[in-house]
């Protein structure tokens, strides 16, 4: 017991460096790791399926994806892998961290960058760097597929719209031929250059195991 | 009134003695009379709100004064000349802000407003922050001020030592009562952040709450001889009591109120009186069980307004936002002016080592109080304030009309009485005047942080849902919750149960589907704004629920048929619509949106005479082309095409249109979008119809409708997003 814990202290301290969290946060997202591969190194994604709470999340094949795919990885890679280890999953997971009051501006802009990243490759499935119309359409369904009698043109109609809103403010003169491929990453950020992502789109990592807290939710 | 009610005085006689005959006097049949005491209540009540509203009316007149005077400086002052004149004519103003009318009557219609324009969701985001303000807040200025006060009496120059611990601090807590009326109206001119709107304007709300309590609790203990540890014990469980109490029916209230509106569909004209009603009893009731009214009928409103707006008609939700705006406008007014006229006409006891250091103690102890709380509860908050929010947030403590009216119920026992009177006018007018006029230009000056309001995308509320979901599977998958998981178990707890019993047709509802149909809504009647001559072509645009009866197969002419399908349609659509309230609304206006809806409904009629079959001559459905010509604008909702929710059968009425207009008219419609800036050009229309064509295209590739003929092929190159699927069917 003594060995391997200071072995993995010392893999969560390097850890530490790259991804931002705390060594108690790595600790408890380690266990909630464990738990979720069933103490194997990896994870696969019928394991992320088996989570019971998020089976009425409506976007939760995306979520998932997003953990395999490789570009959340800051590696420059493209592609998914089956399987992921824990580097992997709190890299991922760093996508979600909160600024704090020490962040600087250029960090906060570099993590609002980061964070929006992460929303379009959630978008861009075939990795060609633009989200199409069908890649739209295709989340839009998804989004609205928990949410009552909408059917599937209500979808499409509602991503038509959307993309024509992203063309007509990234491409304003857009000759008549023209065809507006897909939004691309400038596009993307110019058309949420409002929204206030830090406080919409972070977790609050807590310092506290909550894995022995909840009664009835592991999921092994 | 009628003349035989009036009194008919018997005719005096000079001496009374004993008459041998009765009087030859006739009492002729009076043409003329008087009778002033009959009516002498309701007259001068209406002649006082006339003369405040005309005040009101004169100030916007030279309207560069409101921007850098608030109106209730403006309604102070008046109310001072008004004073000044009555008191110089040795008249008594009428005892307004004397407790029972105060409270019972002038407050309830400013607390409902407050609280049914309240922007709910930045609300429950922040209501951590606004708790704490509002109850730890109102506590430290309460005690700070009278422990401080309490100690400056003992100084024996000021002459004040007869002031003893209970009454200082029983006068602490009556001038810790925030009233932001003026503040909010600058930070909403100014666009404040939201999270600084929200605490300033949650804050008033709901220290009125604590401070009547704090306030009740000192009266009690004021009168008591001794203070023991049990009453201080008691004292915080009746805090809870009150709180909770008045949110717990509040929300009682509200509820019913939901579910009473979900029968109201066959009496519509009635249904905005249940709002009032309701919201009026929960306040009541409070009252009467001495438990904070305000929560009540501040929860009330709350938790009524999700649920009621879906349930009554479009005209029935348009007069209760206007009457509740009226009431609380009018209130209001009322009690700024009445502050004004009271404020001559009282006696007056100054001391001024009292009054000075009452002052300077509100001050400082406001912007200790604000430091410390907010360095306590930055690190709980997910957007910390900065210095400037904290500012801002400090010095938008100015006091106001709960304040006023709080003193003058003062019970008579208390020795200085007058002097509390006089300092807590002092205040007022001080915090009033003064920080009321500068803040505008500081907050501009120091530039707080400010909102991006143009969010009213359909990308941005798609990202926003987006986001929130990811972070609530995210959560889920690493075991670890925050207010995400909350939200989202009450959505489904509210779609699944409350939406069932409270909502007449329960439809659950995406945000996104809603915002939506309100932006093609917006397009549609910017479409019949735009457009002049006949406004035929706009009905069928406009429809967006299904139940329609008329035929797929293009006609070349309108039917009567098809017109009575349009106008069915158009009014279910407009019963149907809810435009959610914009997240800020003005103080003293109303959410822009009601006036978009009355275009609309005023339109409805005009299209039903305008409206003949064959006689189009729509100039302005231009050609699909000029869209893509228009400058980039910020708001990006301009390039909303209107989409139907379902398949259109309207459009052979559009396609009658388009053989006439053909494509002649480019750039036309560009001109005429000069009258105001949200508008856009009527493309819209052709973009529905190719985008719906479209879709009836990408399920019957085969038939393409004849009406079509006089437009070829490329109106599909029009929307280069469906291009590739209609090009290219095997992609689909």
């Amino acid at each position: 017991m003594g060995a391997s814990q200071t072995r993995s202290d010392h893999e969560h301290q390097h850890l530490t460096d790259k991804t931002g969290f705390s060594l108690e946060q790595i600790k408890n997202l380690h266990k909630r790791f464990q738990q979720l591969s069933g103490n194997e190194e990896t994870i696969s994604k019928e394991d992320l399926d088996r989570i019971p709470a998020l089976a009425n999340n409506p976007i939760k094949k995306q979520i998932i994806g997003a953990f395999f795919d490789k570009r959340n990885q800051h590696q420059d890679e493209v592609g998914s892998c089956d399987e992921i280890g824990f580097e992997q999953f709190l890299m991922v997971m760093s996508h979600f961290r909160p600024p704090t009051l020490k962040t600087t501006d250029e960090e906060k802009e570099a993590m609002r960058k980061e964070k929006l990243r992460f929303l379009f490759n959630m978008h861009d499935t075939d990795n060609d760097g633009t989200i199409t119309l069908e890649e739209y359409r295709k989340v839009v369904e998804e989004l609205l597929s928990k949410s009552g009698a909408i059917g599937q043109e209500a979808a499409k109609a509602i991503a038509d719209a959307a993309m024509l809103e992203v063309a007509s403010t990234n491409v304003p003169h857009m000759a008549p031929d023209d065809f507006y491929e897909g939004i691309t990453f400038e596009h993307f950020e110019q058309i949420l250059k409002g929204l206030e992502m830090e406080s919409r789109m972070h977790i609050r990592f807590l310092d506290v195991d909550t894995t022995t807290m909840r009664c009835g939710k592991s999921t092994s | 009134i009628p003349i035989s009610a009036v009194t008919i005085l018997p005719p005096v006689k000079p001496d009374d003695g004993p008459q041998a005959f009765p009087n030859a006097d006739k009492a002729n049949l009076p043409v003329f009379t008087m009778d002033y005491p009959r009516i002498q209540i309701p007259f001068e009540i209406t002649l006082w709100v006339l003369l405040a509203s005309f005040a009101k009316i004169g100030f916007h007149v030279y309207h560069k004064i409101t921007i850098w005077v608030p109106e209730s400086c403006l309604l102070i002052s008046i109310g001072l000349i008004v004073g000044g004149i009555m008191f110089s004519v040795h008249e008594e103003p009428p005892a307004v802000l004397s407790s029972n009318v105060f409270f019972l009557y002038m407050l309830p219609p400013i607390v409902l407003d407050s609280g049914y324009f309240m922007p709910t969701r930045p609300f429950f985001e922040n209501i951590g922050t606004v708790l704490w303000f509002a109850v730890v807040g109102t506590l430290w200025n309460s005690i700070g001020i009278g422990m401080s006060l309490f100690a400056i009496c003992q100084i024996e120059a000021f002459g004040v030592q007869d002031i003893n611990l209970q009454e200082n601090l029983l006068f602490a807590t009556i001038i810790s009562a925030v009233d932001p009326v003026a503040v909010l109206s600058v930070f909403e001119d100014v666009s404040v952040n939201e999270q600084l709107y929200i605490v300033v304007f949650g804050e008033c709300l709901f220290n009125d709450a604590v401070t009547v309590v704090l306030y009740n609790m000192f009266n009690f203990v004021a009168e008591m001889p001794v203070v023991e540890p049990v009453d201080v014990f008691l004292g915080v469980a009746r805090f809870f009591v009150v709180g909770l109490g008045g949110m717990g029916f509040g929300v009682l209230f509200g509820f019913v109120a939901a579910f009473t509106t979900r029968f109201t569909s066959r009496v519509r004209e009635i249904e905005p009186l249940f709002i009032f009603m309701y919201s009026y009893l929960a306040y009541l009731v409070a009252e009467l069980f001495a438990i904070s009214s305000i929560m009540a009928i501040v929860t009330c409103a709350l938790t009524m307004k999700y649920y009621v707006e879906e349930n009554v008609s479009q005209r029935s939700c348009t007069t209760i936002r206007h009457v509740v705006k009226m009431l609380g406008s009018i209130s209001e007014t009322l009690i700024f002016f009445f502050l004004g006229v009271v404020t001559i006409t009282t006696e007056h006891e100054w001391n001024w080592g009292y009054i000075l250091f009452t002052l300077l103690f509100a001050f400082i102890w406001r912007g200790l109080g604000v430091l410390v709380l907010t360095q306590i509860i930055n690190p709980f908050r997910t957007i910390p304030f900065n210095m400037k929010d904290q500012f801002g947030l400090a010095y938008g403590g100015l006091r106001g009309a709960i304040s006023f009216a709080l003193v003058f119920t003062l019970p008579d026992n208390i020795g200085r009485k007058q002097l509390f009177v006089t300092a807590t006018i002092a205040i007022i007018l001080f915090t009033v005047f003064l920080q009321g006029i500068s803040i505008r230009p500081l907050i501009e000056y120091i530039n707080v942080r400010r909102t991006n309001r143009n969010l009213d995308t359909i990308n941005v509320e798609v990202h926003c849902r987006l986001m929130e979901h990811t972070i609530a599977g995210i959560e889920d998958l690493c075991g670890q919750w925050s207010h995400f998981y909350w939200k989202d178990k009450f959505m489904k707890f509210n779609n699944r149960i409350l939406r069932r019993i409270l909502i007449r047709d329960n439809r659950a509802e995406s945000s996104i589907v809603a915002l939506y149909k309100k932006l093609e809504l917006q397009n549609a009647m910017e479409i019949l704004d735009t457009v002049t001559g006949d406004i035929s072509a706009a009905p069928s645009i406009v429809s967006l629920y299904e139940e329609k009866k008329s035929a797929a197969k293009p006609k070349k002419k309108f039917k009567a048929a098809d017109l009575k399908n349009m106008h069915d349609i158009l009014s279910k659509n407009m019963y149907k619509i809810r435009q959610r309230t914009v997240a800020f609304t003005g103080k003293h206006a109303l959410p822009n949106d009601s006036q978009t809806k009355e275009i609309l409904i005023r339109r409805h009629a005009s299209i039903r005479r305008s409206l003949r079959p064959g006689s189009f001559q729509t100039t302005v459905i231009c050609s699909h082309r000029s869209r893509f010509q228009q400058p980039a604008r910020s708001s990006s909702r301009a390039m909303m095409p209107l989409r139907r929710l379902d398949t259109l059968q309207e459009a052979p009425s559009v396609d009658t249109l388009n053989e006439n207009t053909g494509r002649t008219e480019r750039g036309m419609s560009r001109t005429k979008s000069s009258s105001s800036d949200s508008r856009v050009p009527a493309p819209r229309l052709d973009n529905l119809r190719n985008g719906q064509h479209e879709v009836e295209e990408e399920e019957q590739p085969s038939s393409p409708p004849p009406a079509w003929v006089a437009e070829p092929r490329d109106n599909a190159a029009q929307n280069p997003l469906l291009r590739r699927p209609q090009w290219n069917p095997k992609k689909m």
